[in-house]
């Protein structure tokens, strides 16, 4: 557990913490992006002591969150099909407009959780006569594996798989949250692991754009606090610059043999958010060449459009408008065990972080 | 044993009731579990009891059923014996029923019983009567057992989530969330290489070891299986109308366990153990308690995890090794391994 044990030492992580006191003068609203710190500031009890006047407002990076509806209606419509279906293990009970993956699964599907899209892989191998298809969401940081299960396909002459695919990109998210007229964020604390595969460069022009600080930040207690006091020391000295907290995993270029994979096998193009709606090059899809691993093209399901649960806010949550408890059904029509939207499903849902861990 | 070997799977035939059934309880069944009791052969047994009796069923249907550390069989005895014991009762006597598909391998079953069988007599309890039933290929998962058992309800127990006061001490036997990985570890798709072995382990001898020492002063135990450690604290604190406060620094994890869920994006809290079992006992006695389960195998990382307060009835504080607070909430559905 080195380079672990560290992150989670009491007293390190108690020195940041009386530094963030200490220095803080006015209030101020930080954006985490990515799901897994929202869950690490929750699961650790974090959030109880900062400053009151520090607001951490939750980001739209949990892939389970923004993958749009009408995905989870294709990959159902998908499993009805006879298609086995593989996904990560937190997709299978969003709720899609019917139905969920697992009510699917109840009423026949073969639906598979997997680790790994490479598995899939080796379940088409495996089953020549049926077809597979990798429910493949996420951000950056999976569409380095997913993308490699493509490519090792066609290496392989597999023809019976293909991806439904939902990828997504953290930096165009974070532009047009700031684009927004009700944008309330003053820093935000980059996810850490999408930077360790993308690098940080494309947050230079935001961050000088915008006047926004912005810290890449890694997932540890330690990790945290440390990224926010970065960003109170730059929001109090009134400055607006990127700096990597995490750098014993960041790098400034990244990743480049895994950016190498993606751009083999993917192109950026438009991509719709769930609750938030379409931006503009901000997800992957399949680049030309690679179309006969496209299970939207392969299968027909491009025309599956639905309309999203009218009561839920989810966009509002994911842009750090709202707070999970301002909203009118929070605990009560939806809860874990019968969530509205995607942010009560997973786990890093900011809905679901706070249901779980907060409030006493 | 090897005589009804000759077709090596389980056909319609072996529970239908007639000639292949009696052959298969005669030449396996009976012969591990020879006792007087079922060897009377009657439809079922009468045994003699004293006082109070507690009674606990439970179905076990996981898969793999052969698992590192253990297998089905194993663990039908174990976890019935530990549902038993956790009333403050000593486990004297088993029910056990198979429900086998159709072309089950039959050195399997030979495996299972002779498991069943070696458990049982560590747990010191007899099957006394069971029943197999065959379905047909595609209708069961393989095997399927239910065990019932039976025991005796120690003279100086008084175990009820009711006895539980402000002050009292929680403390966990051996380490969390091993029997959930283990099995995680070999199923289909989430793979992983690990030494990491399921817990099941029969507790009924360090419970009855616990009474015999503290009697009254013991006032719950309760073993946290399936929905882990997380979900039995939060229902306990519902029954007992109190709250409990827990340690994270205390909560004892094995490194190669925390690093699985780290990796799969579990919280150990909610992962399923076979071999934990939480005491509740008087605040005076607790180290003690402590070093009483050092005694026992599966005892060796005993320790104080917690305690129960007036403070946040019916709620789970866990106080997290950075010094901040969280609640720990029932798990809903099954947890599931998360994206990144």
């Amino acid at each position: 557990m080195k380079y672990l044990s560290e992150y989670r030492n009491y007293e390190a992580t108690k020195s940041y913490i009386d530094l963030i006191h200490k220095h803080t003068t006015k209030p101020w609203n930080i954006m985490e992006i990515c799901g897994g710190q929202t869950h690490s500031l929750v699961k650790n009890g974090l959030l109880d002591l900062l400053p009151e006047s520090i607001r951490m407002i939750h980001g739209p990076g949990c892939p389970v969150c923004v993958t749009p509806l009408n995905l989870i209606d294709k990959a159902v419509e998908l499993l009805r099909q006879g298609v086995i279906v593989c996904s990560f293990g937190d997709m299978i009970r969003v709720p899609g407009s019917k139905k969920s993956l697992l009510e699917a699964k109840a009423e026949g599907g073969d639906l598979r959780i997997l680790y790994s899209p490479l598995e899939a892989v080796t379940i088409a191998k495996a089953n020549p006569t049926k077809e597979v298809v990798f429910f493949a969401v996420g951000f950056e940081t999976t569409a380095p594996a997913n993308a490699l299960s493509v490519l090792h396909a066609k290496k392989e002459g597999i023809t019976n798989y293909s991806i439904l695919v939902s990828h997504v990109l953290v930096p165009p998210a974070m532009e047009a949250i700031l684009a927004d007229e009700f944008c309330n964020i003053d820093a935000f604390l980059a996810a850490g692991h999408v930077c360790a595969i993308m690098g940080f460069k494309d947050y230079y022009p935001l961050a000088a754009n915008y006047k926004i600080p912005i810290i890449i930040t890694g997932f540890e207690p330690l990790d945290l606090v440390q990224g926010i006091y970065m960003a109170v020391k730059q929001l109090e000295g009134g400055n607006y610059i990127v700096q990597n907290q995490y750098s014993r995993v960041v790098k400034e270029s990244g990743n480049l043999s895994a950016k190498q994979v993606i751009n083999t096998v993917f192109a950026v193009g438009n991509r719709e958010w769930r609750g938030i709606g379409e931006i503009p090059n901000s997800g992957y899809v399949i680049r030309d060449g690679y179309f006969d691993f496209d299970a939207e093209r392969k299968f027909g399901i491009h025309h599956i459009k639905v309309q999203e649960n009218k009561l839920c806010i989810a966009g509002d949550v994911l842009k750090g408008i709202k707070k999970p408890k301002e909203c009118s059904q929070f605990g009560k029509q939806c809860m874990p065990s019968n969530p509205l939207g995607a942010p009560m499903v997973s786990s890093e849902g900011a809905c679901a972080a706070y249901y779980h861990f907060s409030s006493f | 044993m090897n005589q009804t070997n000759t077709s090596e799977t389980i056909n319609m035939g072996h529970g239908s009731g007639g000639e292949l059934t009696r052959k298969l309880i005669d030449q396996l069944i009976f012969k591990a579990f020879d006792n007087p009791y079922l060897n009377d052969k009657h439809d079922g047994s009468i045994v003699n009891v004293k006082g109070k009796i507690a009674i606990s069923t439970d179905s076990f249907v996981i898969s793999p059923i052969f698992f590192k550390g253990g297998n089905i069989g194993e663990l039908a005895v174990n976890g019935t014996v530990n549902d038993v014991a956790m009333c403050g009762a000593i486990p004297k006597f088993l029910s056990l029923a198979f429900i086998i598909e159709e072309g089950f391998n039959y050195n399997e079953l030979v495996d299972i019983i002779e498991s069943i069988k070696n458990t049982a007599k560590r747990c010191g309890v007899l099957i006394i009567t069971g029943d197999t039933k065959v379905v047909e290929k595609g209708k069961g998962d393989k095997i399927f057992i239910n065990t019932t058992g039976f025991g005796e309800v120690h003279p100086n127990a008084a175990i009820n989530s009711r006895n539980i006061k402000v002050g009292d001490k929680i403390i966990v036997n051996n380490n969390i969330a091993q029997h959930g990985i283990a099995i995680m570890s070999q199923r289909e798709g989430l793979q992983f290489e690990s030494d990491i072995v399921s817990d099941t382990t029969n507790l009924n001898l360090i419970t009855q070891d616990l009474l015999d020492t503290f009697g009254t002063k013991i006032h719950f135990f309760r073993d946290p299986t399936r929905g882990g450690l997380g979900s039995v604290l939060h229902e306990i604190a519902t029954d007992c109308s109190l709250g409990i406060d827990i340690f994270e620094k205390n909560l004892p994890i094995d490194k190669q366990v925390a690093a699985a869920c780290e990796m799969l994006g579990l919280d150990p809290l909610y992962v399923a153990n076979e071999g934990v079992f939480l005491t509740i006992a008087d605040q005076h006695i607790a180290n003690d308690v402590v070093s009483s389960i050092n005694k026992f195998d599966n005892g060796k990382n005993a320790t104080i995890l917690g305690e129960i307060t007036e403070m946040h009835p019916n709620k789970v504080v866990l106080h997290s090794s950075v010094g901040g607070k969280r609640i720990v909430s029932p798990l809903v559905g099954e947890q599931l391994p998360r994206i990144c």
